[in-house]
C-alpha cells in the first residue's frame, strides 16, 4: 500500500471535491440541498410502503410519529430517536443524540461541521417528509445540528 | 450493506441493503433528471463510482492483510473479496478469456445494487449498474491496473444475470521525480 500512496501522490485521480464541482456546474448549496432533500422524499416514500406492508392502522398523527420515531429510525440508522416532543398542535420534534451520519466524517473547524452536517441532515428530512407523505400527512421537515454528533428534526404538519 | 433478513446493523459500518438500493435509485432518477440523455447519465455513474473506487481502495487495504497480486486472477480474488466485504453479495468470477486478461463477475438472479427498479423504455440505454464498473476501475487504477469494464448481461433488462466483464489493459507504470525510491 505505500506504492499505492506514492502512486497516488504521483499520478493524482482525476477525482473533484463537492466545493469544485459546484463551483464548476454553478450551482448554489441551496440547489444542492433541495436536491437531496427530494431524493429522501422519495426514498421515504418506497420505505415506508415496504415497511408497513403487513402492519396495521394507525390510530391517530401520534403513533404516526411514533412509529417513524422507533421502527422507521431502528431500521435505518439502528437507533430510536431519543426524544419526541410535541405541542399538540400539529408540531414535532425528535431529537436523536448520537446521529449516525454526522459521525462518519470530519471536518477542519466548527463552522466548517456545520456547513457540512447540512447536507448530511437535509436527506433524513426528506425521509420524514416523504414516509409521513406516504401516511397522509403533508409536512414540513427542517432539521439542525446543536452539537456534534446531535441533530434536531422538527416537523409542522400543514393541515388544510 | 448487509442482507435483507439477516440480522442488521450490528456494526457501525454496516447500513440496511433496502436503504442503499432505494437511495441509489434515487440518486439515478436525480442525475437522469438533471443530464436527460442517457449517455449522459452512464458518465456520471461511471465517475461516481470512479470516484468511490478510488477512496475505497485504502480504506480495503488497511482492512485486509493481503499482499501483493502477482497475477490478475488474484485480482480477481480480491475484487471479488472486495465485493463480499462492501456489498455484502459476493458475485462468481469466471468465464475468463483463453489469454488470462478478461473474466466476468456474475451475479446470478441478482443484481446487487438494483432491486425495485423499472426501466422506462426511453432510458434503455441507461446503465444502471455503471456505478459499479466506475469502483473497479478506480480502485484497479489506484493499485496501477489500468481495466476496462463494461456490462455484458443486466439483471435489470430481463437477463438471467448481472454480468460485468472486466479487460486487463495495461500496468500503469510510476513516473517517479528524481530524488525518490
Amino acid at each position: 500500500s505505500l506504492k499505492a500512496r506514492k502512486h497516488a501522490r504521483n499520478n493524482p485521480p482525476e477525482v473533484e471535491k463537492l466545493d469544485e464541482s459546484m463551483k464548476r456546474l454553478n450551482v448554489t448549496p441551496d440547489v444542492v440541498l433541495s436536491k437531496l432533500e427530494g431524493m429522501g422524499y422519495q426514498v421515504g416514500l418506497r420505505l415506508i410502503e415496504r415497511l408497513l406492508k403487513d402492519h396495521q392502522r394507525f390510530k391517530d398523527e401520534l403513533e404516526i410519529m411514533k412509529y417513524i420515531c422507533t421502527d422507521l429510525w431502528k431500521y435505518i440508522y439502528d437507533k430510536q430517536i431519543d426524544t419526541l416532543r410535541t405541542n399538540n398542535h400539529g408540531t414535532y420534534v425528535f431529537t436523536d443524540n448520537t446521529f449516525k451520519p454526522l459521525t462518519f466524517f470530519s471536518v477542519e473547524g466548527v463552522d466548517q461541521y456545520y456547513a457540512a452536517a447540512a447536507r448530511f441532515i437535509t436527506f433524513p428530512c426528506g425521509i420524514i417528509r416523504g414516509a409521513l407523505s406516504a401516511l397522509g400527512i403533508r409536512s414540513a421537515v427542517s432539521a439542525k445540528a446543536t452539537t456534534v454528533t446531535a441533530c434536531v428534526f422538527e416537523v409542522i404538519v400543514e393541515r388544510s | 450493506m448487509s442482507s435483507k433478513g439477516k440480522a442488521p446493523l450490528l456494526d457501525a459500518s454496516k447500513v440496511n441493503a433496502d436503504l442503499i438500493k432505494l437511495t441509489y435509485g434515487a440518486l439515478v432518477a436525480q442525475i437522469v433528471k438533471d443530464y436527460e440523455r442517457p449517455e449522459d447519465v452512464n458518465k456520471q455513474l461511471d465517475k461516481l463510482g470512479y470516484n468511490i473506487g478510488v477512496r475505497l481502495v485504502e480504506d480495503f487495504i488497511a482492512h485486509h492483510n493481503i499482499p501483493r497480486c502477482l497475477d490478475f486472477r488474484q485480482t480477481a480474488e480480491r475484487i471479488q473479496q472486495a465485493f463480499r466485504f462492501y456489498l455484502g453479495m459476493q458475485p462468481s468470477v469466471g468465464n475468463w478469456s483463453p489469454a488470462g486478461n478478461e473474466f466476468s463477475l456474475t451475479w446470478e438472479q441478482t443484481n446487487p445494487i438494483g432491486d425495485f427498479v423499472e426501466f422506462p423504455d426511453h432510458l434503455r440505454p441507461l446503465q444502471y449498474s455503471r456505478v459499479l464498473c466506475g469502483a473497479i476501475r478506480g480502485g484497479c487504477e489506484m493499485v496501477q491496473i489500468d481495466v476496462t469494464i463494461n456490462i455484458a448481461r443486466e439483471f435489470l433488462l430481463a437477463d438471467s444475470a448481472t454480468e460485468l466483464r472486466v479487460k486487463f489493459n495495461k500496468r500503469l507504470e510510476d513516473a517517479l521525480p528524481v530524488g525518490e525510491d
